[in-house]
């Protein structure tokens, strides 16, 4: 087996039983970047040098028998809307193309502190706003699977960048499915924890009622292990949680006994729309529950035919006030030639953005502005507390409810361009956790006749990572690899 | 709902669109709010606004001097800057 085929888990087994140092796996991983980013763009830019002398020093105190943090000099990517120190952070965005933040995310701060190597930045739908990552002003991440095809998005890069074993581990961020959905479509395991689990501090913001960041890993082990590192309170986000963080173990699908664990099937997610491999697939991952002993049970959410509307109209109107920021004056882009201050803000948005986030500025203002505002913004609030008791009354009954995670397997690349409705649809399965604040997780389970991956999704109850988790270990089959 | 007035949007986002664009986001953002009307649907009488997925209110910290981003770094990424200050064009005529 070559060394990006081993799970993250494997990996620090090596190091530990000092079989591989830091260095030799952080050269290892950017030779691979450096021979298949041309054709997946996966990455918008690598931080190799200071990569592969943060590994130097991980080595030698280890070789001084010092002891080394959770992450043990493992080389991890982040997704570029993720705040690094002094390196580009563009949020595949123009407007941000020269942008370098002065300081270190929370969970850029977390990795460094726990020996994990900072890699480079991924590729993502600009300011995290498209289900494809088509809309980055660097172009698609491609599928590793069928080159033609989307890597879903937002964090399309973060889960090609796993897929093709360019990293062991990688994070993105979730605002209505953005890690779930390309976890999905690349065959790789993401999250989405809780909202608040995880500190948004250095996250750029689209949503953030609705953003989190989260973990992208081969096997469940993998996003255990990063999620645990990335996890807790930070009092510079005052939305993240001041409640106990649980300690994550390790995992094991093996011999497990899900005797008098109930999980739920949700009559409206079979409906029309959805493809029937995908469907079958998702019967079998509910099968393999029920052959470990799980209790099936029917279930209704009355409201999820209405989270869609809901969250565009939530998430597009934070996105227009958040976006706001960006003046041409603080920083990003400034246009060349203006009339005055006002025409100076205008000229720079237009020039800069591209058609996805204008489009989305754009309906948050209208749904913000004077006379619509109850109609539209308040409305879609009062809504989602509807979805919320949905779910509230679901896990009253169930432990974990199993969805797919899109209606399809990955789209060709250029079929959602130009029909923006029709890939919001597509997001129906991913939405309503983030509007009721729920974790949620991708597991791959099988692929259709052409090859692409199939997942999955496992959502739990507020606070309920550790329960997600070991039931996702307990049906998660063995990670395939895409021939790149 | 009357036709949508994509001109006046923009210039409330500070968006300067070209007309091309205009008749694209018009067509879009139409479609966009034809479909939200789902939304009329839902029995929301007496329901609360939901406006953060979990309820935290009044988080305090202890008010205390920390160091703050130096000017020199706030000001690395500024389009205009003299070294001291953000550059913007003039906003107030001269005294004649």
């Amino acid at each position: 087996m070559q060394l990006h085929e081993l799970t993250s888990t494997q990996l620090m087994a090596g190091i530990r039983h000092q079989d591989l140092c830091s260095r030799d796996l952080v050269t290892y991983f950017l030779n691979r970047i450096e021979q298949l980013n041309p054709s997946l763009n996966a990455f918008l830019s690598v931080t190799g040098d200071s990569a592969i002398e943060q590994a130097e020093r991980i080595d030698a105190r280890r070789s001084r028998g010092e002891s080394i943090g959770m992450l043990q000099g493992l080389p991890i990517a982040v997704k570029d809307n993720i705040c690094v120190r002094g390196e580009l952070t563009t949020c595949g965005s123009q407007m941000l193309r020269n942008f370098r933040p002065p300081y270190d995310a929370h969970v850029v701060e977390r990795i460094r502190s726990e020996d994990g190597i900072i890699v480079g930045k991924l590729n993502m739908d600009e300011f995290a706003m498209g289900s494809t990552s088509e809309t980055s002003f660097a172009g698609p991440a491609r599928n590793p699977w069928n080159l033609n095809c989307t890597a879903g998005g937002s964090s399309g890069g973060s889960a090609v960048a796993v897929a093709a074993g360019m990293v062991p581990l990688a994070l993105g961020s979730d605002t209505g499915g953005s890690i779930r959905q390309p976890a999905g479509f690349c065959g790789v395991v993401g999250m989405k924890p809780t909202y608040g689990r995880v500190s948004r501090y250095g996250l750029v913001a689209y949503a953030s009622s609705l953003d989190q960041i989260g973990p992208f890993a081969r096997d469940v082990n993998g996003v255990a292990l990063l999620l645990n590192v990335i996890g807790g309170r930070d009092v510079r986000d005052s939305t993240s949680l001041d409640m106990e963080f649980p300690e994550l173990g390790g995992y094991s699908g093996e011999h497990a006994d899900l005797k008098g664990v109930r999980v739920g099937v949700v009559e409206e997610h079979f409906g029309a729309g959805l493809d029937p491999e995908v469907a079958a697939a998702v019967q079998g991952t509910v099968r393999r529950f029920e052959s470990l002993g799980a209790e099936i049970v029917p279930l209704h959410l009355p409201h999820s035919r209405y989270s869609i509307a809901a969250y565009y109209l939530i998430a597009c109107c934070e996105a227009s006030s958040n976006l706001a920021r960006y003046d041409g004056v603080h920083y990003g882009h400034r246009a060349d030639s203006f009339e005055n201050l006002v025409d100076l803000y205008c000229q720079s948005r237009g020039e800069a953005f591209g058609a996805e986030v204008k489009r989305r500025i754009m309906l948050g203002t209208f749904a913000l502005s004077a006379g619509y505002y109850d109609a539209y913004y308040l409305k879609a609030l009062k809504v989602r507390r509807r979805i919320r008791e949905d779910f509230d009354k679901a896990f009253a009954a169930v432990d974990v409810i199993v969805s797919p995670v899109a209606p399809t397997a990955a789209f060709r690349l250029g079929e959602m361009l130009s029909d923006p409705l029709a890939m919001y649809l597509s997001d129906i399965y991913t939405i309503s956790a983030n509007l009721a604040g729920i974790p949620g997780i991708a597991v791959p389970s099988g692929q259709t006749a052409s090859g692409l991956p199939i997942a999955s999704q496992l959502l739990a109850a507020p606070f309920e990572e550790k329960k997600l988790l070991r039931l996702a270990a307990a049906i998660e089959m063995p990670a395939t690899f895409p021939a790149v | 709902m009357d036709a949508l007035d994509v001109q006046k949007v923009a210039s409330l986002a500070r968006l300067a669109i070209s007309e091309g664009e205009q008749a694209d986001y018009r067509r879009q953002l139409t479609a966009i709010l034809d479909y939200v009307a789902l939304l009329d649907e839902v029995n929301i009488e007496g329901v609360e606004p939901m406006p953060h997925a979990i309820d935290v209110r009044n988080v305090f910290r202890p008010d205390e001097c920390r160091e703050s981003l130096p000017r020199t770094d706030a000001l690395s990424n500024a389009p205009a800057s003299d070294g001291s200050f953000f550059l913007v064009p003039r906003i107030l005529e001269e005294k004649k």
